[in-house]
Parts: C-alpha cells; sequence; structure tokens
C-alpha cells in the first residue's frame, strides 16, 4: 500500500501535465468544431447545391472514415502534397473537422426539430431566413443542443488520445512515455484512465443534468 | 369601394400532381373583409398562404399593393424575385396562424416587438410603446411579460394578431386562426377581428367560423376542389346560395 502511494505521487504531477495539453486540445478543437458544424448544418439545410453538396460530401468522408487516419492524414500526408503543418495544429485540424462534421449533425437535428411554423411565421413578418435563423429558430435549439454537445466533448476529450500517434505529448503520451521510463505499467494505466474518467465523468453527469432540467422547465 | 390590396390572376397552385388551386381569380379592396370557406382540402388556406408567398404559385400571379408578390413573369416564365423585395412586401402583409406560432422563447411583448425593431428598424422605446399599445388594444396590456407557453390559446392568438399589427401591415390574412382553440376560447379571438374590421382593416379570413363570415364578412366567398364556386355577400350566401354545393356544404355545417 505505501509502494502504491509512493508511485501514486510520483505518477500523477507527470499525468496532470498531460491532461493539461489533453484539455488544451480538446477545447480548441471543440471550439472550432462547433463553428464548423453550424455552418456545416446551415449550409446542409440550406436549398443551395451549391453549399449543401459539399457541405454533405465534408460530413459524410469526416464521419464515415477513421479518426486516427484523418489525422495521420494530415500530419503525414499534407506534407507530400504540399501543406506543412507541425503536429499540434495538424490534430487541431484533425479533431476540428471531425467533431465538426458531428457537430454539424447535432446541429442540424436540432434546427430541423423546431417547427416550421415558426419560420413561416418570422418570414411573413417580413424578417429575411438569415434573420428568423438567427433571432427566432437558434435560440430555441440551444436547449436541446446543450446535452448532446456536452456528449460530444465527451467523446472528443477520450478521441484526443489519437495525438498520441503524432508524438504529441498529451496525456496518453505521457503516459506511455511514463511507463517505458519507469516500469510501473499497470499503476500508471490506471490513473491515466481515472484522469479521463474524471473529465467524462464530469461531463456526462453535466449533460444528463442539463437534460434533466430542460425537461422540467418543459 | 377602395383601391384594391390584392389582386389575384389565374392563380394555379399544384404540390407534386395535385393540383391544389386551379384558376383563382380574386381583387380584395382596401378595407374590405374577405371571408373563406369551404370544406377542408378546398385550397382556401393555400391560396391565403400563395398571396404572401408561403406557398409559390405555380401559374398566375399575385399582386400587392400593385406590385408582384415573391415571382415576376419574364416572357412566360416565373422568375423569383430578389429576397429583399420578398421581405419588404411581406411587411406589409400580416398573417395569423392556425397554430398562433408565437416564438416561444419571448415573451408576449417582445414577440410583439421583434419584427418593428429588427426589420423595421424601430428604436426599443417606441417598439415598447407600440407593443404595449398593441397589447392593451387585444385585451393583453397585463400580460406582456409572459410568456407564450402560460398563456391560454386565445390569449396566445391575441397576441399573434397585436405581433402582426405591430407591422402595420396593408392587409390581415388570418388562416383559420380558431380551428386550434377550445371552443370557450373562441369568443375572445373573434371579438378582436371584429374590432379590427370595424377600425377598416382589410382582411382576408379563411374559417370555418360561419356566424363570424355572416356578421362580419363583407364578402364570402365558397370555395371548393381548388375553384371559388360562389362568391357574394353574406346575406346571398347565407340567404340563397345559388351553387348545389355551396347549398350541400352550408347544410352541413350550419346544422
Amino acid at each position: 500500500m505505501a509502494r502504491f502511494i509512493e508511485h501514486t505521487i510520483t505518477i500523477l504531477p507527470v499525468l496532470l501535465e498531460g491532461l493539461g495539453v489533453t484539455l488544451r486540445l480538446t477545447l480548441i478543437s471543440a471550439l472550432i468544431g462547433t463553428v464548423l458544424g453550424l455552418l456545416a448544418a446551415l449550409a446542409r439545410i440550406s436549398r443551395n447545391p451549391l453549399l449543401t453538396v459539399p457541405a454533405s460530401a465534408y460530413v459524410t468522408v469526416f464521419r464515415g472514415t477513421p479518426l486516427l487516419l484523418q489525422l495521420l492524414f494530415i500530419y503525414n500526408a499534407l506534407p507530400q502534397l504540399g501543406l506543412l503543418l507541425p503536429a499540434f495544429p495538424s490534430a487541431v485540424v484533425a479533431f476540428s473537422l471531425n467533431a465538426g462534421a458531428y457537430i454539424a449533425e447535432i446541429f442540424r437535428a436540432a434546427i430541423q426539430s423546431i417547427d416550421r411554423g415558426q419560420m413561416e411565421a418570422a418570414r411573413s413578418l417580413g424578417m429575411s431566413y438569415g434573420l428568423a435563423m438567427r433571432r427566432v429558430i437558434l435560440p430555441q435549439t440551444y436547449r436541446r443542443l446543450l446535452p448532446p454537445m456536452v456528449n460530444e466533448l465527451a467523446a472528443l476529450t477520450k478521441d484526443t488520445s489519437l495525438a498520441s500517434s503524432i508524438s504529441i505529448l498529451e496525456l496518453m503520451k505521457y503516459s506511455t512515455q511514463f511507463i517505458s521510463r519507469t516500469a510501473l505499467v499497470w499503476q500508471t494505466f490506471v490513473w491515466t484512465a481515472v484522469l479521463y474518467l474524471v473529465v467524462t465523468v464530469a461531463l456526462t453527469t453535466l449533460a444528463s443534468w442539463l437534460e434533466k432540467k430542460m425537461e422540467a422547465r418543459g | 369601394m377602395g383601391e384594391p390590396i390584392v389582386v389575384i390572376e389565374g392563380l394555379k397552385k399544384s404540390f407534386g400532381k395535385v393540383e391544389v388551386l386551379r384558376g383563382i381569380d380574386l381583387t380584395i379592396h382596401k378595407g374590405e373583409v374577405v371571408v373563406v370557406i369551404g370544406p377542408s382540402g378546398s385550397g382556401k388556406s393555400t391560396l391565403l398562404r400563395c398571396i404572401n408567398f408561403l406557398e409559390k404559385p405555380t401559374a398566375g400571379r399575385v399582386l400587392f399593393r400593385g406590385e408582384e408578390v415573391g415571382q415576376r413573369q419574364v416572357a412566360g416564365r416565373l422568375v423569383p424575385l430578389p429576397e429583399k423585395v420578398l421581405d419588404a412586401q411581406r411587411a406589409r402583409m400580416g398573417m395569423v396562424f392556425q397554430r398562433f406560432n408565437l416564438f416561444p422563447h419571448m415573451t408576449a411583448l417582445e414577440n410583439v416587438i421583434e419584427a418593428p425593431i429588427q426589420v423595421r428598424k424601430m428604436p426599443r422605446a417606441e417598439a415598447e410603446e407600440l407593443g404595449l399599445r398593441l397589447l392593451r388594444r387585444v385585451g393583453l396590456g397585463d400580460k406582456a411579460g409572459q410568456y407564450p407557453n402560460f398563456l391560454s390559446g386565445g390569449q396566445q392568438q391575441r397576441v399573434a394578431i397585436a405581433r402582426a399589427l405591430a407591422m402595420e401591415p396593408d392587409v390581415m390574412l388570418f388562416d383559420e386562426p380558431t380551428s386550434a382553440l377550445d371552443p370557450e376560447l373562441v369568443g375572445e379571438v373573434l371579438q378582436v377581428m371584429q374590432d379590427l374590421a370595424n377600425e377598416g382593416m382589410t382582411m382576408v379570413v379563411v374559417t370555418h367560423e360561419m356566424g363570424f363570415a355572416r356578421e362580419v364578412g363583407d364578402r364570402v366567398l365558397f370555395m371548393d376542389g381548388g375553384l371559388i364556386v360562389e362568391e357574394g355577400s353574406p346575406e346571398q350566401i347565407f340567404g340563397e346560395p345559388r351553387h348545389p354545393r355551396t347549398r350541400e356544404f352550408l347544410s352541413k355545417v350550419l346544422h
């Protein structure tokens, strides 16, 4: 027991440093992914094929291929095509694009769940499509959006562990490096899992709490 | 008779292969209350929705204050107007829906002042003054801060009428405004509509309320199968309907 505590004291500070990078990667990607997702959703539900076709292609490609492949493609293949990105930006691009594709579907479902009469009422008052979307439709989606968005954030937190494969020093990479230095395999993995769990459980708890709160408000 | 506000010529509308409007000609004059009656599926709501281009006519045209609404005939083809032009046209036509369609995330007052502020660029203080005046006019001065979910159907519909009036429309379109209401709430909405008619508002009302049609309508249209089968004064339509289908319809709904 004493040794376990001793190991924990040496393991945790190292892992916490990695967790910081993981959280930074998650938050930046989530932010960009949300903007991308909103734009892609609006493009997909528009009636202009110049918007719907590229948006659908984007969502299909990024939801239909492995995230690891996307990450490796951006980091390893794009340089051969003339676009060289350092590891961290590569990861941000990959995670943002991937999250954006999922978030686009979240936004689209939320927007399409709003009664058609809302758009008609807004348009009948002389509001433009954009104004109606911004002032009438989107504000009504926030409540429906929050729970799936928080879940998406939890998924993204775990997915960023793939960044270790392009040698970004985030939680997973810190963990495996620490193991190769110290051979404390199970102790390190357990604490790594605990740290991921703290984040994801906090987020999913938040999501279900939000969901309940919103149901209560009707 | 006042000047024509809405002129409809040879209006047709199909959904896929189903032709819902099969050639409508109609002129609505300033200050006139036109009530449209007819069995469900006769095309009366579609006719109303074609006036402000919520439905896009397949053929023919709708003129609002002399201007084609939503699309224009160019060399025999219908070409959409710029969105801005359509928005400006719609801003001057109020519409009241069967299901109210109030914005649930806004209070009654916010519902009323949203379009004046955002579309007419009215200063907020002025819009609020207008909004409160309109809410009082529909008997809801004390409900300004209330969200739609906390209002009865009749109250919601009256807010919706105030919301449409806030744009100071040249014509008000009512699409079965009392059909979704509990019977005891119908009266309060019809009363507001009657007041509006008495004040000289130009109105097109699609309704199943025959009492309203008779009392308030200047002209009653009976539609069936996508056509105006018969039109006339309420006295004529209800007193001595000429067309057998009008007679058949009225005998069903008046008993």
